[in-house]
């Protein structure tokens, strides 16, 4: 190093070593820790090539996944992207467990190391351990074992029943595997003392020996069916469900316990992931807060040079980069965008409000505490509520956001909002009702299961604006849950009022047995 | 914190995902693979690259809503001039709203990556195979190895093995006891020093006798018996050869136009690409006849332009002039494959076949004639033969010899023609089809 002696730099140039990676991640964290008052993970820093790179690409960034021809699939389009230019390539990828790994690639800089372990190991990690969402639904400390558990299960059955047979069952379960989440808490039994769990297991011991579906014994005379007994059975059923996978996971009748397995392997992985797509924007900006504040710090105590600041900024200018809708490069909108420039948009509400402000975000207008307010916005929100809640009239100038609807009755498509005073609060709610998930993903539920006929499964999908299911998807999809099920499907698309707009019908061609 | 080095570790780990997602697409892959290599020379036929299969065969489906239809609701960035109730003309189906393009490629009609060159040329030239050839690679051969594999009692005695022979014999007068010439000499020293001492008579005799007795058991068991003598026994293993030669012979008169060409090179490339898997070198010999017959280079042989007559046999006579100089039949394994519209001077059809059933084939590991034709060319009704001068000429040469011919009208046909010629059969059926 040519370091001088009383020089505070952490490097120059470009070459790193892991001691500098040590220095750098303690002089991260002085910052991020000591000033910013965040407490993350510990790290566990992996360094890795483009090659691994793009592996961890393939299986959803995660270091070991159970095989599938669909992550090759992955690896061959990520690779031709990459090779011919197309495509760069993350500089990390950071995954929620405990500790924190976080993959750093070996052609990055010293200054984009820098970058990366304040993104990744602070940023992302802090809000990893803290956000509501990842506490209740993720566990950090148990994911990497599963994988591993999957990994070696989903390999046993391949060996078992023939890998054929194992990857139907994974296309199965993958195709279903947006509708294989619970999205909200399910009730849990409360702690109850040990005599009244002992009674709950036999009761529960008792429904698993009287399955409905497996009466054989004929109805004597004309049952009438009462409405009471409709929600008998739907209430023994579950129904009605929303998990798909989930309720074919414990309901199918004729899929054997590996089978079953794979589908829970499938669900509880994706359920692991479900707070990731509920808070892309917070958690990105969050991130990029973090290494922003953090970098400015460095350069600021002079532990950075001019020139190792400066590839910093290079770097986040394109990474916060938001495209016009009308740019080629415009691909929605940019979640690193919108998250950092509302996170500096409440830090400066914090310290140095408008008028505007105080009406708008009174709550927090002038509270003096920046950093305070944001880690209890990290920790208690997701992208949906922080949009409702803290989208301020200045971002919506700053990113000329405008409302557009487009009704298929009408000629052509219609400005509906635009930043002004009068748009302000449509653009705020049309925006965070895009980040919500349950609006996203098409609301679709098993409602009944035709027990006294042919024991047909029927969904339903309610449909929001007009806006139906994509058919051929749709059609293959639901072949899927008929080959699960092992008997008729019936998915009808109804609207509010429970009028049926579209029908779609499966029987099973190759049951799962 | 602590840090872990993972660059040094096994790459390669989506390989097991890679293998699965081309089987699953093989059929697809496969076709791509073809029609990819049309438009490539013969020597870059083989190598791996970008290809692209329709995306439907590696869809993922899910349950989504559709892209149509319905109110939609947008919130886009970049606002200049709108204001609210402002009305945009619906933007095309196909560019559409940048918020619905598909970003994961799933959406898309094509599905685009890179295959390597093994896995190229496997799915290129799969279920294809030389089984007659192989043999016959082998069996005529005239070049062997010899590597020594053991030892045997019998042999030349140029090939004798002294220290395995001693060995035998070292331990045959062990067992046997065949004293030592040491022991006598000692013993006969002592004898003497007894003679001259005066010793006692008894003791004298004694050791006389024990001298007598010693000496007949040496004479008895001799120092090497026939039993202990050892060969080094050499066994003789056909070297295979290891380089190939291929010969494109062509007709390149006025009657063959540039479709006709690119059927014939389309055919080529295959034949290179497979000898090319099956041995460590191949040479491309380019042979173009009109009346008479002249070795070019690839660019010369496909395009460029010459007239005359024709006469096949030319080509057949430099074919073997080039073979006897500078491919000896014990070094080369010779391929050929030869493209032809069907004409010839009619005179020359028995030197033709002369000149291929006595010189050509008995060296030829395999002669493949193709006949090329127009697309448009009506299909000849009934037994579908051709009736050219050399197809009719060809069709005289006996079953038993490494040849076959088929006729080609369109590029789609050059593969299942190709794979027809080389495809796997049952052991020592024909080679010819016809």
């Amino acid at each position: 190093m040519t370091m001088l002696a009383d020089s505070k730099l952490l490097f120059t140039g470009p070459d790193w070593d892991f001691d500098l990676i040590k220095r750098v991640h303690e002089a991260c964290g002085d910052i991020a820790i000591k000033e910013m008052g965040l407490d993350p993970y510990p790290n566990q820093i992996e360094v890795i090539t483009v090659e691994q790179m793009l592996d961890a690409y393939a299986s959803t960034g995660m270091p070991l996944f159970y095989r599938h021809w669909s992550f090759g699939k992955h690896f061959a389009r990520n690779e031709a992207l990459y090779r011919k230019g197309y495509q760069g390539l993350a500089y990390e990828i950071v995954i929620n467990s405990n500790p924190c790994i976080v993959y750093i690639m070996e052609e990055n800089s010293a200054t984009m190391q820098t970058l990366v372990l304040a993104h990744a190991g602070y940023g992302h990690s802090h809000f990893f351990k803290n956000n509501y969402v990842f506490k209740q639904w993720t566990d950090a400390d148990g994911i990497l074992d599963y994988l591993e558990f999957a990994r070696g299960f989903i390999a046993k059955c391949e060996d078992r029943y023939g890998q054929e047979e194992v990857e139907r069952m994974l296309d199965a379960a993958h195709a279903l595997q947006s509708h294989g989440v619970h999205r909200f808490p399910r009730k849990r039994m409360p702690d109850l003392r040990s005599e009244e769990k002992r009674e709950e297991e036999r009761r529960r011991h008792g429904e698993q020996l009287f399955n409905d579906l497996w009466r054989t014994v004929p109805v004597s005379g004309k049952r009438k069916r009462s409405r009471d007994e409709d929600e008998r059975r739907k209430a023994l059923l579950g129904l009605p469900e929303e998990n798909l996978l989930y309720f074919l996971e414990k309901t199918a009748p004729r899929l054997k316990p590996w089978q079953r397995e794979v589908l829970r392997i499938v669900r509880l992985i994706n359920q692991y992931f479900y707070p990731q797509r509920q808070t892309k924007v917070m958690n990105e900006g969050c991130a990029t807060f973090v290494h922003h504040r953090v970098m400015n710090r460095l350069h600021e105590k002079g532990q950075i040079d001019d020139g190792a600041f400066l590839e910093f900024l290079h770097s986040h200018t394109s990474v916060v980069l938001q495209p016009a809708f009308d740019d080629r490069r415009f691909g929605g909108i940019n979640p690193y965008a919108l998250g950092f420039a509302m996170c500096c948009d409440i830090e400066r509400v914090c310290t140095n409000p408008t008028e505007e402000d105080r009406e708008w975000m009174g709550d927090i207008a002038g509270n003096g505490d920046p950093y305070g307010t944001l880690r209890d916005i990290w920790a208690n929100y997701r992208d949906e509520s922080f949009v409702s809640q803290f989208l301020s009239p200045r971002v919506i100038r700053e990113f000329g956001l405008f409302r557009v609807v487009d009704d298929e009755d009408e000629e052509e498509m219609r400005v509906a909002a635009i930043h002004d005073e009068r748009g302000y609060r449509k653009i705020k709610r049309a925006l965070s009702h895009h980040y919500d998930i349950a609006y996203r993903d098409p609301d679709i539920q098993i409602v009944d299961v035709d027990l006294a006929g042919d024991r047909k499964l029927i969904l339903t999908h309610r449909v929001l604006d007009g806006v139906l299911l994509e058919e051929n998807d749709t059609e293959k999809v639901l072949q899927q849950v008929a080959d699960l099920w092992g008997y008729d499907v019936k998915l009808v698309e109804q609207d509010d009022s429970g009028a049926p707009l579209a029908e779609h019908t499966a029987a099973p061609r190759r049951p799962f047995v | 914190m602590h840090i872990i080095d993972r660059r040094l570790n096994p790459g390669g780990k989506s390989f097991a995902n890679r293998q699965r997602f081309l089987r699953r697409a093989r059929a697809q892959v496969r076709r791509a693979v073809r029609e990819a290599s049309s438009s490539r020379s013969i020597k870059d036929a083989g190598k791996g690259g970008e290809i692209s299969i329709p995306a439907g065969g590696v869809h993922e489906p899910n349950l989504r809503r559709s892209s149509q239809g319905g109110v939609r609701d947008y919130v886009l960035p970049g606002n200049k001039k709108y204001i609210e109730g402002d009305t945009i003309p619906r933007p095309d189906q196909s560019g559409g709203q940048g918020s619905r393009a598909s970003d994961s490629g799933e959406g898309e009609d094509e599905f685009r990556f890179a295959l390597t060159d093994e896995e190229y040329l496997d799915l290129y030239l799969e279920d294809l195979e030389l089984p007659d050839m192989a043999k016959r690679q082998v069996a005529g051969a005239q070049s062997v190895q010899w590597r020594q594999a053991g030892f045997s009692v019998s042999g030349p005695p140029a090939r004798i093995s002294v220290p395995r022979t001693l060995k035998h014999s070292m331990s045959r007068r062990i067992a046997l006891k065949r004293p030592k010439p040491e022991e006598i000499e000692a013993l006969r020293q002592e004898i003497e020093r007894l003679e001259r001492e005066g010793g006692q008579f008894d003791e004298l005799q004694r050791l006389r006798a024990d001298l007598e007795k010693r000496i007949t058991r040496t004479k008895r068991i001799p120092y090497i018996d026939p039993v202990d003598v050892r060969y080094r026994r050499l066994e003789s293993t056909p070297k295979p050869i290891a380089k190939a030669v291929m010969f494109c012979l062509m007709d390149v008169s006025g009657s063959m136009n540039e479709h006709m060409k690119d059927l014939a090179k389309r055919f080529y490339s295959l034949l290179y690409l497979f000898l090319n898997r099956r041995y460590e070198h191949v040479d491309v010999v380019f042979i173009r006849h009109t009346h008479e017959a002249q070795e070019v280079d690839e660019q010369t042989f496909f395009y460029s332009r010459e007239t005359g007559g024709t006469v096949v046999s030319t080509a057949l006579f430099k074919m073997m002039e080039i073979v006897r100089d500078r491919y000896p039949v014990s070094d080369w394994n010779i391929y050929a494959a030869q493209a032809s519209d069907g004409d010839n001077t009619s005179s020359d059809n028995a030197v033709v076949l002369a000149q291929l059933r006595d010189v050509i084939l008995p060296i030829c590991q395999y002669y493949a004639y193709v006949e090329v034709g127009m697309d448009d060319e009506e299909e000849h009704p009934g037994a579908g033969e051709p009736s050219t001068n050399l197809w009719r000429a060809y069709r005289r040469v006996p079953d038993d010899h490494p040849f076959a011919m088929r006729k080609v009208r369109h590029r789609r046909d050059i593969y299942p023609v190709f794979r027809e010629l080389f495809a796997r059969r049952p052991e020592g059926a024909a080679a010819e089809g016809g």
